[in-house]
């Protein structure tokens, strides 16, 4: 199984390949529009400033080839910031454009709790995805992060909540999304990669 | 749905071993590592904090390979932080693995590294470590591992760390730390109540009655431990099940 991996220069990029080579895939990380364009597969990792991300896949002219791969139909999943990126805008970096393959703005999570949203916390299913196939319902993942996507979005297969619900997991035709870190929550985690590998085979 | 409070194990190292000591000093050998990081992620760690105690005093960049090699061990979020000043540092710390970088004494000479750290891995890799040490009914902040007092105040400098970028407070009671006589859950309520960003309380545990009244009265995210876990005094699992038994959302498998 071969996985392209986008390397901007986000901080997990090392932990999510770690994570992906122990399950067996071939890992290809790297910045070249050519070969993002040419993948099978692709993993958008992130962490941090989503206006980070943006200004990273932009500077090195990877927006364009990201979403012909996507599609053309190539797997892919994004993680953390990798699925707020999916949207068409967010209130962490509202002068950039999301990829916008999906509706939408991701907004910040409520005041009256803890931000960001740190820890590890459940999910909910809203309706049946590849990614949680024999994940136990009481699993805990690990979140970090202080905005989200919106809990109505026709996309959205798992929600969680922190202050309200959002996008946990999304899974829509070729794009697959989660909110959590799969690589930073245990056996659970790696299940999700796992379920998100064989769906790309 | 509701987020769990945290049991974080962390190894104290003077660069490649783990040590341990009692209010900072008095330092003796506790284990490898590496060992210590698989034992901790294959039995119920919610995180992994690791110190260079040693770092502060001489700069060793052994450091830098055990946070490699630990990392390797994880699948779990790895804080790492010990005489971090730069942002070069900092760096060369997230590429060595951690998620997560805590800084202390350089965060109180220069606040700004906190907005600089911020802007660059974003607010939840900012752990702003604080140590707390009881005068005259407040607490005041120390540093350099607690050997040199400051005119700050705790709370007042969890407040400004936070807005200036922090993502986390690591707070460690400097009266409490190596006792084994419970977290100072009132200075853990007063800083966790009076800020924004989740709170980890440190020193002082010992039984799994602390660690639920941390989370209770001492209203912490995450409770962190080094010697009941490493000298295997207190399993993690256990300790869940109490907390969970007790009424606390834990992560424990299902």
């Amino acid at each position: 199984m071969n996985v392209t991996l986008i390397d901007y220069g986000a901080g997990n990029v090392p932990s999510v390949e770690r994570a992906l080579r122990r399950l067996g895939a071939q890992v290809e990380t790297t910045n070249l529009p050519e070969k993002i364009a040419a993948a099978h597969s692709l993993v958008l990792p992130g962490v941090g400033h989503c206006a980070a991300l943006i200004a990273a896949l932009d500077a090195h002219s990877l927006r364009q080839p990201l979403i012909e791969a996507i599609g053309r139909g190539a797997a892919f999943l994004g993680i953390c910031l990798g699925l707020q990126a999916l949207y068409e805008s967010s209130d962490e970096a509202p002068t950039l454009p999301g990829l916008g393959l999906l509706p939408g703005r991701v907004t910040r999570l409520p005041e009256n709790v803890k931000l960001p949203h740190m820890g590890w916390n459940t999910l909910k299913t809203i309706r049946a995805t590849r990614l949680l196939d024999s994940v136990p319902s009481c699993a805990y993942f690990y979140f970090a992060h202080s905005f989200a996507a919106p809990a109505a979005a026709q996309e959205c297969a798992a929600v969680s909540e922190h202050g309200r619900e959002f996008v946990a997991v999304l899974e829509k035709e070729n794009i697959c999304a989660v909110q959590f870190h799969p690589e930073k929550s245990g056996a659970a985690g790696e299940q999700v990669l796992r379920n998100f590998l064989r769906a790309a085979a | 749905m509701s987020l769990a409070r945290r049991i974080i194990p962390c190894l104290d190292t003077d660069g490649a071993r783990v040590v341990k000591g009692v209010h900072f000093e008095g330092l003796r050998d506790a284990g490898d590592p590496v060992e210590l990081a698989a034992r901790y992620n294959a039995g119920g760690a919610d995180e992994l904090v690791v110190l260079d105690i040693a770092a502060a005093r001489d700069n060793r960049p052994t450091f830098l390979e055990t946070i490699r090699r630990v990392a390797e061990q994880l699948s779990i979020p790895l804080t790492a932080g010990g005489g971090i000043r730069s942002l070069e540092a900092a760096r060369a710390v997230v590429r060595a693995g951690a998620d997560k970088i805590t800084v202390n004494t350089a965060a109180v000479e220069r606040p700004e590294l906190l907005s600089e750290l911020s802007a660059e891995f974003g607010a939840q890799a900012v752990v702003l470590a604080i140590d707390a040490k009881r005068e005259a009914g407040r607490w005041q902040v120390r540093i350099r591992g607690g050997r040199e007092a400051t005119n700050l105040d705790a709370e007042d400098w969890a407040q400004r760390g936070v807005e200036m970028g922090a993502g986390e407070i690591l707070l460690t009671s400097m009266d409490r730390d190596g006792t084994q006589s419970g977290f100072d859950t009132e200075l853990t309520a007063a800083i966790s109540n009076g800020v924004s960003a989740p709170v980890i309380a440190s020193g002082g545990a010992k039984l799994p009655a602390h660690f639920l009244e941390v989370f209770t009265r001492g209203a912490a995210d995450a409770a962190l431990a080094a010697s009941i876990f490493h000298d295997q005094v207190q399993s993690i699992r256990a300790l869940k099940e109490f907390l969970r038994e007790s009424g606390v959302e834990v992560r424990l498998p299902c």
